[in-house]
């Protein structure tokens, strides 16, 4: 195993570094022009999953490696979604709590005391 | 080391998933891979979830600020000419951070050749690059916080809860640049002064630390796009 590393031939990391710097001004470009609303959001999404996926399989080797390896890596962030989904309806609801009571009006709450409830 | 060497040349490796499942099962050693390769990439795999907790903190924050967020497109406008440029800064960073990946990717390769002085003269260049990435962004703190008065309790733009997340996030991103730079020159100097070459001509350490020089612009990549695009 000593030496045996990853050897590959120069032009396909060129051809990475091409594409990435070529990626990251089309992302930039989605800035410069003001898009908006969903087509911003995809756009950002695509091209940053795009160059992700560029430094993580050739930069960093990740397709030569062994299946055990790519799957010991790879696997464990797809558990980030439902970190992300989880904190997507707290977020929600700490909104919607924040529009219920901080928000400024004359509405005097009256607090209705229930008489039977201690006897 | 010998010894496993001896047992692959015995019984070849298989592929697909009979491969992950004899990996796993295997006596001494599931990841067929320098140890040093493994342990960084999980390392980088519990980095994977700090930034991302960091990351998912922010969209928490942001979600349910009742403020309107700050427009980071003229937040981080950088004036050229009197006019001001949307996210200069910050875009020519991006683009010297992917420059210094691609210089890392060719020491890798060099280092591999044995090529000892232009590996070291690869990594010097990925340093500076890193050097320069971290300057600019002290720059863009100090214009941040004198200059706009962007504090992680208040900031005059919008929703208070944008200094926290923007210092957080890039703090800790450029913490990491900056112990990337220091390991990057450690190990130029080993190669420059032999120190590998006495020790079995073994240059695994400069692909392992362009894993971890890659993986800070990994990071890279989803602050810019979450936190200075979205």
């Amino acid at each position: 195993m000593s030496d045996s590393g990853q050897q590959h031939p120069l032009s396909i990391y060129y051809w990475i570094w091409g594409l990435l710097f070529v990626i990251s001004a089309f992302s930039y470009a989605v800035d410069y022009y003001q898009l908006q609303g969903t087509l911003r959001w995809t756009l950002i999404l695509i091209f940053m999953f795009l160059k992700a996926g560029f430094i993580t399989a050739i930069f960093m080797h990740m397709t030569w490696e062994r299946l055990a390896l790519q799957l010991a890596i790879l696997l464990p962030p797809v558990f980030l979604m439902v970190f992300i989904g989880i904190m997507a309806i707290e977020a929600d609801y700490t909104f919607l709590t924040r529009i219920e009571f901080f928000t400024e009006s004359d509405f005097v709450p009256v607090y209705h005391h229930d008489s039977g409830a201690g006897h | 080391m010998s010894e496993t060497s001896i047992a692959e040349t015995q019984e070849p490796l298989q592929e697909g998933m009979a491969g992950v499942v004899s990996d796993f099962s295997s006596d001494k050693q599931s990841f067929h891979v320098h140890w040093g390769k493994a342990m960084m990439w999980i390392f980088l795999l519990s980095d994977t979830f700090i930034f991302s907790s960091f990351l998912i903190g922010y969209m928490t924050v942001r979600m349910s600020a009742q403020d309107p967020w700050p427009l980071t497109s003229e937040v981080f406008a950088l004036s050229m000419g009197g006019e001001p440029i949307p996210l200069l800064l910050i875009a020519i960073m991006t683009f010297i951070l992917i420059t210094s990946s691609g210089t890392m990717a060719m020491a890798v390769n060099m280092g591999y050749r044995k090529e000892k002085k232009k590996t070291f003269y690869l990594m010097l260049a990925t340093a500076i690059l890193g050097a320069s990435f971290v300057g600019m962004q002290v720059f863009e703190w100090s214009k941040l916080i004198l200059d706009e008065g962007v504090r992680p309790w208040a900031n005059p733009m919008g929703a208070s809860q944008f200094g926290a997340a923007f210092f957080m996030i890039t703090g800790f991103h450029g913490m990491h640049v900056t112990g990337g730079v220091i390991y990057l020159l450690v190990v130029a100097f080993r190669v420059k002064n032999g120190f590998y070459e006495r020790r079995g001509n073994d240059y695994s350490i400069v692909e392992i630390a362009g894993l971890y020089w890659h993986f800070v612009d990994l990071v890279w990549v989803f602050i810019f796009a979450f936190f200075y695009l979205w």
